[in-house]
C-alpha cells in the first residue's frame, strides 16, 4: 500500500490521473463528434464505408498511364488517381533536382550577369503563390501556343501544340530485353570496377579512369547488344488525322502545365539551398586545396560538394515533400490526381469523410517514403567522426 | 678599437622607393571590372554572351509590352482583339473587385478606411516607429475593430461574408491566420516538449499529419467534412469553416518553428530560473518565451509570407479571394482576352508584399547579429 502513497507525495498520483481524466475527455469527445456525424450523415442521406470503391465510377478520365474506362469501379479511379499523383511527384522531384542545382550554382557563379539573372529568377519565384504560376502557364501561355494544324515542330517527330506535347513512343520489338539485360549488366561491371580500383588505388598508389571504364561498359555494352540483336527498337510517331494528332506519346497540357509550374518554383527553393549549401564551405579549404595544386573539377568533387551536401540535403528533403503536398493543386488546372478524382467522387456520392481520410493517409505515406530515403542519404553524406 | 663607420657625409645610400606604377588599365575602372566579372576566361565569356542575347530576346518585348505598347486610358474598347500591348485599362476599370470583391459601393469608405490603417501599421512596424510591446498588443487588437469595420453591426449596416473578396479577403484570412496559429503554435510547441506523456502525445499528433498533408485536402476537411461533425441544425459558414482550417495548418508549422527556437534555449535558464523560485509558466513566459521567439523572428516571417502566399488556395474551396477575383474578372465577357494582364498585376502585388515582409525578415536578422 505504500506505493501509490509515494506517488501522491511526489504529485504523480494527481498527474496520472490528471491524465487518464484528459484521455477520457477526448474518448468522450470523439464518441460526440461520432453521433454527430452518424445523425448527419442520416439527415443527408449519405452511406459510410468504402462499399462504394466496387460501384461504377461513370465519370471519364482524361491523361491516364494505365487503361481506364468511365464502366470501372470508383476504387479504381482512385487508383488512377494515386498512380497520377506518384508519377508527378516522382518526375518532378528529379526534374526540380536538376533545375535546382544549375540556379544554384548559378548564384554563386563568379559571372555577375548570370548570377544576378539566377537571384532575379529565385526571388521572383519564391515571392508569388504557386496557384498563380499554374493558372499562367495553363491559362495563357500553353493555351496561348498555336492549335493542332499549325504545330510547333522543334525537331522531328515532336510537335507541340495546344492539345499537347507529342514526342515519338518507342516500339520494343523481340530481343529489346537482352539490351536491357547488357544494361544491367553494364552497371554492375562498372560499379565492381569503381570499387575495385579503390582497393587498387590504396594498393599500388595509381588511380585508375574507373569512371571513364565504367561510364564505357554501361553505354557500350547496351549498344553493342542492340546493333548484334538488329535494332529491336523502332518510334511511333505521331500524324496529323482529321483535327487532332494521332499516336506517339502525349503530354497533355494539364500535366506539362503542373509539371512546369511545380519544377519551376519548387526549383527556386533548392537552389537557394544548393547556394546556401556551397557557401557553407570554408573558402580557406578552397585555397588549400588550390595551393596544393589540386584541380579545379576534383576540388569541387572532393571538396566542396561533399561537405555543402550535409546543409544541403535536409532543407531539400522538406522541398521534396511540399513539392509532393503541392502536386495536390492540380485540381485547380484539371490534371486528375489523387485530390482531383477524389473531389469528383465526393461531388457523386457525398463520401467526403472516406476519401480525405485516404488522401490523408496516401499523403503521408509518400512523405514517409521520402523521409526514410532522404535520412539514408543524409547519413551516408554526414561527416564519419574517427 | 674599430672606430664606428661615419653615418654622415655624401656617400651614405638612402633607399628612395620609386613612386608606384598606376594598376594596368585593364584591372580598374569599368574596363577592370568587366574583365574580372564577365570576361574572366572562355567560359565565362560564353555564359555572358548567352545572358545578354537571352536579355536582348526578352527584356525589349517585355518592355514594349508592359510600357510603351501598353493602353492606360479608355474604356473597354479601347484595346481591340488581338491588339499587341498590355492594356491596363482593363486593370482600373476591375481594380475595385480585386482589392475588396462585391462589397457593396456605397460602403466602400469602410474597407478603405480599414485598409488605411492597416498600411499604416505595417509600415510603422516595418520603420520600427513604435515599441515592439505595443506594436504587437495593437496588432492583435485590431481584428476585432476591423471585423466590426468591415461586418457591420452594431450601427453601421451588416454586409453578408459571401460579398467579401478580394485581397481584402486574402489579407484578412492571411493575418487572422497568422495572429491566432502563432499562440496556438507556441502552445502545441510547448505541449511538444512536455514531460506529460499525453500532453505530448496530443500535440505531436496534430503537428506531425497536418505537416505531412496538403493544404488542400485541410480546406476540404474544413469546408466538406466539418459540417458532418457538428451538431445536427448547429452551422458555420463556410468563411469561417476555411479559416478555422488555415489556422491549425499554419498552427502545425509555427510549433515547428517555435520548437527550434525553444531547441535553442541553454538548459542554465531553466536551473536558473527554477534556483529563482519561478514556476513552469512563470519560467516560459518570462524567461523561455521571449529569447525563443526572439531565436526564430525570420522563421516566422517565412511562415507568414508562405501563408500568405498558401491564402491563393480558398480559391478551390469556392472562396473569390485576390487571386480567385483576378480569374473571375479575366473571364468577364465584356473583357475577353486579358488573363495575362490580370495575371501579371496579381504577381506583382503578391511580389510586392512577399518581397517586402522577406526583406523586412532579413533586416531583422542582420539587426540580431549586430547585437
Amino acid at each position: 500500500m505504500n506505493i501509490p502513497l509515494r506517488m501522491l507525495k511526489g504529485g504523480r498520483l494527481v498527474g496520472l490521473f490528471m491524465q487518464f481524466a484528459v484521455v477520457a475527455g477526448i474518448i468522450y469527445l470523439g464518441y460526440l463528434l461520432f453521433l454527430n456525424t452518424q445523425a448527419n450523415l442520416e439527415a443527408r442521406n449519405i452511406a459510410s464505408g468504402f462499399g462504394f470503391f466496387s460501384v461504377e465510377a461513370g465519370f471519364p478520365i482524361s491523361n491516364t498511364l494505365v487503361p481506364y474506362s468511365p464502366a470501372d469501379t470508383y476504387g479504381y479511379a482512385f487508383f488512377i488517381g494515386i498512380i497520377n499523383t506518384l508519377y508527378v511527384a516522382f518526375l518532378g522531384i528529379i526534374a526540380t533536382t536538376f533545375i535546382g542545382i544549375f540556379i544554384g550554382v548559378a548564384r554563386v557563379s563568379s559571372n555577375w550577369l548570370v548570377a544576378k539573372l539566377a537571384e532575379i529568377y529565385v526571388e521572383t519565384l519564391r515571392n508569388i503563390p504557386l496557384l498563380l504560376i499554374l493558372f499562367f502557364t495553363y491559362g495563357v501561355v500553353l493555351a496561348g501556343l498555336p492549335g493542332p494544324r499549325s504545330s510547333l515542330n522543334p525537331f522531328f517527330g515532336c510537335f507541340i501544340n495546344n492539345r499537347g506535347l507529342y514526342l515519338p513512343k518507342p516500339l520494343f520489338q523481340n530481343g529489346f530485353g537482352f539490351v536491357l539485360l547488357a544494361l544491367v549488366l553494364g552497371i554492375i561491371i562498372a560499379y565492381i570496377v569503381s570499387r575495385w580500383s579503390v582497393i587498387y588505388r590504396d594498393r599500388a598508389g595509381i588511380v585508375l579512369p574507373s569512371g571513364w571504364i565504367g561510364s564505357g561498359v554501361i553505354i557500350g555494352l547496351p549498344v553493342i547488344t542492340y546493333f548484334a540483336m538488329g535494332s529491336p527498337l523502332s518510334w511511333e510517331i505521331a500524324v496529323f488525322k482529321g483535327f487532332n494528332f494521332q499516336g506517339g506519346i502525349v503530354f497533355r497540357p494539364e500535366f506539362s502545365a503542373l509539371m512546369i509550374g511545380l519544377v519551376l518554383y519548387t526549383a527556386a527553393f533548392i537552389g537557394e539551398n544548393v547556394r546556401s549549401g556551397i557557401q557553407s564551405v570554408d573558402v580557406g579549404q578552397l585555397d588549400a586545396a588550390k595551393s596544393f595544386g589540386v584541380s579545379k573539377g576534383t576540388i569541387m568533387r572532393r571538396i566542396v560538394l561533399p561537405q555543402a551536401f550535409r546543409v544541403i540535403i535536409p532543407a531539400t528533403t522538406n522541398d521534396y515533400t511540399s513539392l509532393v503536398k503541392n502536386s495536390s493543386l492540380a485540381v485547380a488546372i484539371g490534371y486528375p490526381d489523387m485530390v482531383s478524382v477524389g473531389g469528383t467522387i465526393i461531388g457523386q456520392n457525398d463520401q467526403a469523410i472516406e476519401i480525405i481520410g485516404l488522401w490523408m493517409a496516401v499523403y503521408l505515406a509518400i512523405n514517409l517514403v521520402i523521409s526514410i530515403i532522404m535520412n539514408w542519404v543524409n547519413s551516408k553524406a554526414q561527416l564519419v567522426e574517427r | 678599437m674599430n672606430t664606428p663607420p661615419s653615418w654622415s657625409g655624401s656617400s651614405l645610400l638612402v633607399f628612395k622607393p620609386r613612386p608606384s606604377l598606376p594598376a594596368p588599365r585593364q584591372t580598374v575602372g569599368i574596363i577592370g571590372w568587366l574583365r574580372t566579372n564577365l570576361f574572366n576566361g572562355w567560359f565565362n565569356s560564353l555564359l555572358t554572351v548567352i545572358a545578354l542575347g537571352l536579355l536582348w530576346q526578352t527584356v525589349p518585348p517585355l518592355l514594349s509590352w508592359a510600357i510603351f505598347d501598353a493602353v492606360w486610358t479608355g474604356g473597354s474598347d479601347a484595346c481591340p482583339p488581338g491588339y499587341e500591348g498590355a492594356c491596363w485599362v482593363f486593370i482600373f476599370n476591375k481594380f475595385r473587385v480585386l482589392m475588396v470583391g462585391l462589397y457593396p459601393g456605397d460602403l466602400l469608405w469602410r474597407p478603405m478606411l480599414a485598409g488605411g490603417i492597416f498600411v499604416t501599421l505595417a509600415a510603422v512596424t516595418v520603420l520600427r516607429l513604435m515599441n515592439p510591446g505595443k506594436l504587437i498588443a495593437l496588432w492583435f487588437l485590431l481584428p476585432l475593430p476591423f471585423y466590426w469595420l468591415i461586418a457591420g453591426g452594431l450601427g453601421l449596416t451588416a454586409v453578408d461574408q459571401s460579398l467579401w473578396g478580394g485581397l481584402m479577403l486574402s489579407l484578412g484570412l492571411a493575418t487572422i491566420g497568422v495572429l491566432i496559429s502563432l499562440p496556438l503554435g507556441i502552445l502545441l510547441a510547448l505541449g511538444r516538449r512536455s514531460n506529460v506523456a499525453i500532453v505530448k502525445s496530443i500535440c505531436v499528433g496534430i503537428i506531425e499529419p497536418v505537416r505531412g498533408v496538403p493544404l488542400i485536402t485541410i480546406l476540404f476537411m474544413a469546408s466538406v467534412m466539418m459540417p458532418l461533425f457538428l451538431p445536427v441544425g448547429l452551422n458555420i459558414n463556410n468563411l469561417l469553416r476555411v479559416q478555422i482550417g488555415i489556422i491549425l495548418f499554419s498552427a502545425a508549422y509555427m510549433a515547428e518553428v517555435v520548437r527550434g527556437g525553444l531547441q535553442a534555449i541553454s538548459l542554465g535558464q531553466y536551473d536558473a530560473a527554477k534556483s529563482l523560485g519561478l514556476n513552469y509558466w512563470k519560467t516560459t513566459a518570462l524567461i523561455v518565451l521571449p529569447q525563443a521567439l526572439r531565436h526564430v523572428i525570420p522563421s516566422l516571417i517565412g511562415r507568414c509570407i508562405a501563408l500568405f502566399k498558401d491564402t491563393s488556395l480558398v480559391i478551390i474551396v469556392g472562396l473569390l479571394d485576390f487571386l480567385g477575383m483576378v480569374k473571375a474578372s479575366a473571364q468577364d465577357p465584356e473583357w475577353l482576352g486579358h488573363d495575362t494582364e490580370a495575371y501579371v498585376f496579381c504577381a506583382l502585388v503578391f511580389w510586392i508584399i512577399c518581397f517586402s515582409m522577406s526583406r523586412y525578415g532579413r533586416s531583422l536578422e542582420r539587426q540580431k547579429e549586430e547585437e
